[in-house]
């Protein structure tokens, strides 16, 4: 079939190697696939190299990405610090080249090319890069992760911290219609994170909703209730400001009340959200994969094909093709994989 | 000689519930018909809490529209003049609702529309 069919052993190349790239390689060398893992950085891991801990029951980023990558065999070849800069389909096989002038080819290409994270300096009235006070979740996460001690940027251990959800999210003046899924449950994580540090200090959550959609989510929203005493407030930021001693000062209308409300926090967390990544709409363009709105790839069918794609013999797994969980991205790359052998093996 | 209420004691208050089906729906119509981005709203809250003017009168677009929705449109007038037109709420919208023209179409759709009053110079 393939021009690479020899010894019936089939090569798929699977770029990106985060969460998704790492699982979908894995489960594709388990079904007896020769693999090839592309990976513009110079290790693998993806975000999760960074993160703390995972909601909803604290695992550590470390110990799941050593699990992850447990499933890595001698059937799979990583090929680290190569960005990809060209894909054809050429017959029925694909060519993958690197900027480096690395070339392979498949007879199935996945693309787990991943997120990238909300740049928060756009959302500037938010005072990211202007005030020192004003950290992203993921600045939040290195934080945890360094085991330093938990203390804002004049070295004073917070009174009190708030959340900013929807950042970079829903918010159509940075031209993000979407919701990210992930930073409702993340907040309500860091929340009680913070908490357990800081047991003295009062912790906000500022939210338009609350989508606490997967399983033990709403258990842990009631937990930073009831256990930890977190303040909800509904409204959406619009601006925050410094004060003199550095504390945040922010402005919000409490919804429920009807009544414009600031309060002064000595540490504000803006819960950047996920956006597709600039380089996967250049791959999906090699390739005449038509790009939608809200730019993260479109599966041939959002119920039924989730990892096929409009190309036969190109998937998708993971959060190119829309937010995800790091659980709901390890079950998309298997579920990916298994596309890939129902594809090769027909 | 001053007619005194008698006082009984206790007074009958009035129904407080939102009577959805007696209530004006036109008005939203109308203006939605101006200013489609009406619908957009996720009452969020962010235009009143830069709104200048919410922070000295109980002014707030949000619930303007959510009443506007509901067809409480008695006292709307009253309450959408209190707006200055700065447009600071259009900065901060993340759904982009065009909010100075919808102040604008809400004053024009209550004008249009208002119930005729007793003209009670000409006794008419």
């Amino acid at each position: 079939m393939g021009l690479l069919n020899t010894k019936m052993r089939k090569h798929v190349v699977v770029i990106g190697a985060g969460p998704a790239g790492l699982e979908t390689s894995a489960s594709l060398s388990k079904l007896g696939f020769h693999v090839t893992l592309v990976e513009k950085e110079e290790v693998t891991g993806g975000h999760l190299k960074k993160w703390h801990a995972l909601f909803p029951s604290l695992l550590s980023g470390k110990n799941a990405l050593e699990n992850i990558n447990k499933g890595l065999n001698g059937n799979i070849k990583i090929q680290t610090a190569t960005k990809v800069t060209g894909l054809e389909a050429v017959n029925d096989y694909f060519t993958i080249t690197g900027h480096n002038g690395w070339q392979e080819k498949a007879d199935a290409v996945v693309l787990t090319t991943g997120f990238q994270l909300f740049d928060s300096h756009r959302k500037e009235e938010y005072g990211y890069g202007i005030y020192e006070n004003v950290i992203t979740s993921a600045d939040l996460e290195e934080l945890f992760a360094s085991g330093k001690e938990f203390v804002n940027r004049q070295g004073n251990k917070p009174e009190r911290v708030g959340f900013v959800h929807c950042v970079g999210s829903r918010d159509e003046k940075v031209n993000n219609l979407h919701c990210s899924k992930v930073c409702c449950i993340t907040a309500v994580k860091q929340a009680i994170e913070v908490k357990q540090l800081l047991p003295d200090a009062e912790v906000f959550c500022f939210y338009m909703d609350l989508r606490m959609f997967g399983r033990h989510y709403e258990e842990l929203y009631k937990e930073a209730q009831e256990k930890y005493n977190i303040q909800f407030i509904r409204g959406r930021l619009s601006e925050s400001t410094e004060d003199k001693e550095g504390n945040i000062v922010v402005k919000v209308e409490d919804t429920l009340l009807g009544k414009p409300l600031r309060i002064k926090v000595g540490l504000l967390v803006l819960m950047a959200g996920m956006e597709p990544r600039p380089n996967t709409k250049k791959l999906t363009n090699m390739l005449g994969l038509k790009n939608v709105s809200d730019g993260f790839i479109q599966p041939l069918d959002e119920v039924l094909r989730t990892n096929n794609t409009e190309i036969p013999g190109v998937f998708v797994a993971g959060t190119c093709s829309g937010p995800k969980s790091v659980s709901d991205t390890l079950a998309d790359a298997r579920s990916a994989a298994l596309a890939v052998a129902d594809y090769l093996k027909l | 000689m001053e007619k005194k209420a008698k006082n009984f004691g206790y007074s009958i208050a009035r129904d407080r519930q939102i009577d959805f089906d007696a209530n004006n729906h036109d008005i939203c119509k109308i203006v939605a018909k101006a200013e489609p981005t009406l619908n957009l709203c996720i009452s969020c809250g962010s235009c009143a809490a830069t709104c200048t003017a919410g922070q000295f009168t109980d002014f707030s677009l949000r619930q303007i529209i959510l009443l506007l929705r509901r067809g409480e449109t008695k006292d709307l007038d009253k309450e959408v003049s209190k707006c200055m037109l700065c447009g600071k709420c259009q900065l901060v919208c993340p759904r982009n609702v065009s909010t100075r023209n919808l102040v604008m179409q809400i004053s024009k759709a209550l004008y249009e529309n208002r119930m005729p009053r007793l003209n009670l110079e000409n006794g008419k």
